[in-house]
């Protein structure tokens, strides 16, 4: 463990560069929002979110055993629910449960 | 506050709740079991709020890492965050006094849940998306606390239970992609991200995807804000 001091300078380093992340756009385009930024805020929703699921899934072993299979299962599982019923919080348990019984009791 | 609202935002929290409690109780048994007690993960998870960034911090912290380091280290796991606030910025526009805290806690989850644009009838937009993101915030620093008094003594296995944020977003996903007719960008996210993943490898994908996806979507702009396919 770092000096204490040391430690809470680094918290509110880590802090406030996420702060300023999160504030740049709104600080550099505080006045008229050009047009190219203004289709970017509207194109990358859908693709932010398909970056994210990558994301989440980047440390899946596809070469290994068993090669991903509970979180395709999962995936498959939670995109199969949404897309029928609509309904996220119910494709979330069913999607997480199933993960949860295949990798405790499963593989 | 109107309870309708308050009632509306926190049903529109709860498919965070469980990913956000179970991550920040591991956030508080990783920042406990690496010295740093149950002040240092409540003050963490309420200044910093931003889950990987705070598992990362934890390293920085232990290494005794330089400020510059640290700062570097957080600009790159966190570069994400400025695609969110770049497609916020007309929405949170009007936002008023609730605009610098629906900024600060504008996390992956979140953002998720509210970047659809859609809010409740009968509540106002910026009130309900206020309440959500406290919310949530609320979730992530319970249980950062939990986690650093409870330590590892929960009752049950709950072994895999973080897939539920994994869970959220391929849910959103499919939710963005059956209200509209236009999958070019979601398509541009999905396959340029796994690219740079496979080209890549894990630790180094993140920020040239955002390049990436950045500029097909901008060679893109003639073709996708000619239709109303835009309003994808």
């Amino acid at each position: 463990m770092t000096g204490t001091v040391h430690s809470a300078v680094l918290v509110a380093v880590m802090s406030a560069v996420t702060i300023l992340l999160r504030s740049l756009p709104f600080l550099v385009f505080k006045g008229r929002t050009p047009k190219y930024i203004l289709y970017l805020g509207q194109v990358l929703p859908p693709a932010i979110i398909g970056m994210l699921v990558i994301y989440c899934l980047k440390d899946v072993r596809m070469t290994a055993a068993p090669f991903g299979a509970p979180e395709i299962i999962a995936s498959v599982l939670v995109a199969a629910v949404q897309a029928w019923k609509r309904n996220s919080l119910l494709s979330i348990l069913a999607g997480t449960a199933a993960y949860m019984l295949l990798i405790q009791l499963v593989f | 506050m109107r309870g309708q609202e308050v009632k509306k935002a926190f049903r529109s929290s709860i498919p965070v709740m469980a990913g956000y409690i179970i991550l920040g109780m591991g956030f508080g048994i990783l920042a406990r079991n690496a010295g740093y007690g149950l002040l240092w993960a409540f003050a963490m998870s309420l200044l910093i709020y931003a889950g990987s960034m705070q598992y990362v911090g934890i390293g920085l912290l232990t290494g005794g890492a330089s400020v510059l380091n640290a700062a570097l280290t957080t600009v790159t796991v966190n570069a994400r965050h400025l695609f969110y606030s770049i497609s916020m910025i007309e929405r949170y526009r009007d936002a008023g006094r609730f605009k610098p805290y629906l900024i600060f806690a504008l996390t992956d989850e979140t953002y998720s849940l509210l970047c659809d644009g859609k809010t409740p009838e009968g509540t106002d937009p910026h009130r309900f998306r206020f309440l959500v993101s406290l919310f949530n915030h609320s979730y992530w620093v319970t249980g950062s606390v939990l986690g650093s008094l409870l330590g590892s003594v929960l009752p049950f296995s709950t072994e895999g239970i973080a897939f539920s944020m994994t869970a959220l977003f391929i849910a959103s996903f499919v939710e963005q992609w059956l209200s509209t007719k236009q999958h070019l960008p979601a398509l541009t996210g999905l396959g340029g991200t796994l690219i740079c993943l496979i080209v890549f490898g894990p630790e180094k994908f993140l920020i040239p995807a955002m390049l990436l996806i950045t500029l097909v979507l901008t060679a893109l702009q003639g073709k996708l804000s000619a239709g109303k396919g835009a309003d994808a």
